[in-house]
């Protein structure tokens, strides 16, 4: 057995083969994707239904973050403003459900056209207004990067969030109760178990579309972009509007996610566009692990079971998950992709 | 508006101005020579309110809890500097926003552990209550003269200490190409520290100076953090004198805002203007040239 160790290229093999035992990300997202799809059993079979709403937050977060992933991880753009694109697809649907309500009643007017409840019209509006909100603020933010992208990104979020806080017809600071859940063709999205599977739904659609995406030539490049934009100037790319459409796709992402939101808390107020709530999803991608999609869905689970671990633990919760934070970012390279797959992308 | 609002609006943004420059000259010179994005520079201004509060409850003098105050700020951000955050300057930037998002979490709840959940009150010494005639019948509150005057102190302070010093030198040269600067033989770990240290207790001294406006109470940092970031985005980063512009300019608006415009939208005036400033100038006001970016 010694004889082996010490031949280097035995040796080399063998790392490999106990390497091999280490799950591909693919692996990883199918297993995460069937523990989703049983929740509601288990949760049935438990008696606790708590569990259901727990997990559709769950998937709805990992929603976000697996967007903020496409943008941060493969586009390398550190962006500290991306609450404010889920806080807009949750306004959206909660303003159009306001108003189908007849909340606006003595203003009735014109604000009527914008009301209805069902899904099929407010998730595509919320989707909608998330990507223009990206585009306008992707236009001024592209122009830099580093620092000052971060901080632009940053201060229009805030700009945002502001602009929601000052509209008291919808609640101002105290945000709004929704009036009910958005409707669905032949399916009740109130039901919990429903909307559960809705969601799991479009999470793993919008898995399987990001993954296409970032290994398509437009993921190439957009990877590329990171690594060395000015070689691919160089070589003839205009890398802005590349850069620019990776921006709105997760703009767009995280507004369908705030629609989700919305439909999951029944309650849309400006404190889901806080800074610090961009700084979640920054954490559930940094957890999980970047560049890999499947990495700040884990994220998202982290996070959430380890603030309802803490929360549980004690009323000054923050005082450990902090430093909990602080080290997984100091000595966590990959974050738990990293720690378990073997692939190194 | 009258000539008494006007003047009276006029100070009052000048004094917030001030207060912005406290935090943000020592927020931009860490952005700009070490590249750090430093989000902790908001829980150096709520220690400097707390530890004045916890000091003066000790030794009844604010004459010392005030000096000491700041020095145990810039004691603390020395130690951040030296154990964790010196380990930061070579990652990335998400690296540094998360740990220093997680120590806002841990200084925000330290806090509230150490002095519970409702809000202090600031000692205000007893020459400094009261207001002031200015000229004819106008009258101003002292505490906010006495801000002014401090904010005004501290940036002639820094105009020598950065224009006038062979620490200034290095420091200004620190932010517009630190590589350089290490190659030539600077001793730029204390440089690093040294510029923390004073940063940090630049925005302990807002937080005490701003306790008797404002409220002294967990969190406190986080809203004045967002403005100093919006002001040395506007100012551009590594520069003190686009931090002074910045401050008083983000202090006038804001004020003015919230006396001309109805009180829901004047929160959104400074972002505007920044908003406008970025789209015909991304890197700000003043650039330092060769900074990175």
């Amino acid at each position: 057995m010694s004889a082996v160790f010490s031949d280097p290229i035995m040796s080399s093999t063998l790392m490999s083969r106990i390497a091999g035992f280490r799950p591909t990300q693919r692996r990883i997202a199918i297993c995460t994707f069937v523990g989703f799809a049983l929740v509601p059993v288990f949760a049935a079979i438990l008696g606790e239904p708590f569990y259901v709403r727990m997990c559709t937050r769950i998937m709805i977060l990992a929603l976000a973050a697996l967007s903020l992933d496409l943008i941060l991880g493969y586009g390398g753009m550190v962006s500290f403003g991306h609450s404010a694109f889920v806080g807009l697809g949750a306004y959206a649907v909660g303003v159009l459900s306001f108003h189908a309500a007849g909340g606006d009643y003595p203003l009735s007017g014109w604000l009527g056209v914008f009301a209805t409840q069902s899904a099929l019209v407010a998730w595509p509006i919320a989707i909608l207004a998330s990507s223009i909100a990206a585009l306008l603020i992707g236009l001024v933010a592209l122009r830099t990067s580093g620092l000052y992208f971060l901080m632009i990104t940053l201060a229009f979020a805030q700009m945002l969030y502001f602009f929601f806080v000052s509209i008291d017809l919808y609640g101002g600071l105290d945000g709004m109760q929704m009036s009910g859940p958005s409707t669905l063709p032949y399916l009740n999205l109130g039901d919990r178990n429903t909307f559960f599977y809705v969601v799991f739904v479009i999470l793993v659609a919008a898995y399987l579309f990001t993954k296409r995406l970032v290994a398509s030539r437009f993921g190439m490049l957009i990877r590329g972009a990171k690594e060395n934009e000015h070689r691919l100037q160089c070589i003839g790319f205009n890398t802005f509007p590349y850069r620019l459409v990776c921006f709105v796709i997760a703009g767009a992402l995280a507004g369908l996610a705030g629609a989700l939101l919305a439909n999951n808390e029944q309650f849309v107020s400006p404190a889901d566009m806080t800074w610090g709530k961009s700084g979640e999803f920054m954490a559930m991608v940094i957890l999980g692990g970047t560049c890999s999609l499947v990495g700040p869905i884990i994220g998202a689970i982290i996070y959430v079971l380890l603030e309802y671990w803490l929360g549980n633990l004690t009323t000054h919760w923050q005082m450990l998950f902090g430093p909990a934070l602080i080290i997984a970012v100091m000595f966590g390279k990959r974050g738990f992709i990293g720690l378990i797959s073997k692939e190194n992308t | 508006m009258n000539a008494n609002l006007l003047v009276e609006q006029t100070l009052n943004g000048f004094q917030l101005g001030v207060m912005l420059f406290l935090m943000a000259s020592g927020l931009t010179l860490v952005l700009g020579i070490m590249n750090f994005v430093n989000l902790t520079h908001g829980s150096f201004y709520m220690f400097g309110a707390f530890f004045t509060a916890a000091l003066f409850k000790l030794t009844g003098s604010l004459a010392v809890a005030i000096p000491g105050a700041l020095l145990g700020v810039a004691a603390l951000a020395a130690a951040f500097e030296a154990t964790l955050f010196r380990k930061l300057y070579t990652r990335d930037h998400l690296d540094q926003v998360l740990c220093t998002v997680g120590l806002i979490y841990f200084c925000n709840e330290f806090v509230r552990f150490a002095w519970g959940p409702s809000p202090l009150r600031a000692e205000v010494p007893l020459f400094l209550r009261g207001s002031v005639q200015l000229f004819f019948d106008i009258t101003y509150p002292t505490l906010r003269l006495a801000i002014i005057m401090v904010g005004l102190v501290v940036a002639a302070f820094l105009y020598w200490l950065i224009e006038r010093t062979k620490l200034g030198m290095l420091i200004r040269a620190g932010a517009a190409d630190r590589v350089m600067v290490r190659a030539l033989g600077a001793n730029i770990n204390f440089l690093y520290t040294f510029v923390f240290a004073i940063g940090a207790a630049l925005a302990g001294l807002a937080g005490i100076l701003s306790g008797p406006i404002y409220a002294v109470q967990a969190g406190m940092g986080d809203n004045v953090l967002i403005l100093t970031l919006v002001v040395i985005v506007i100012g551009g980063v590594g520069s003190v004198k686009g931090a002074l512009i910045g401050a008083v300019l983000v202090g006038l608006l804001d004020t003015f805002g919230r006396a001309l415009l109805p009180t829901s939208i004047s929160d959104l005036g400074i972002y505007v203007l920044m908003a406008g400033i970025l789209a015909i100038n991304p890197r700000g006001l003043f650039q330092i040239h060769g900074a990175k970016k």
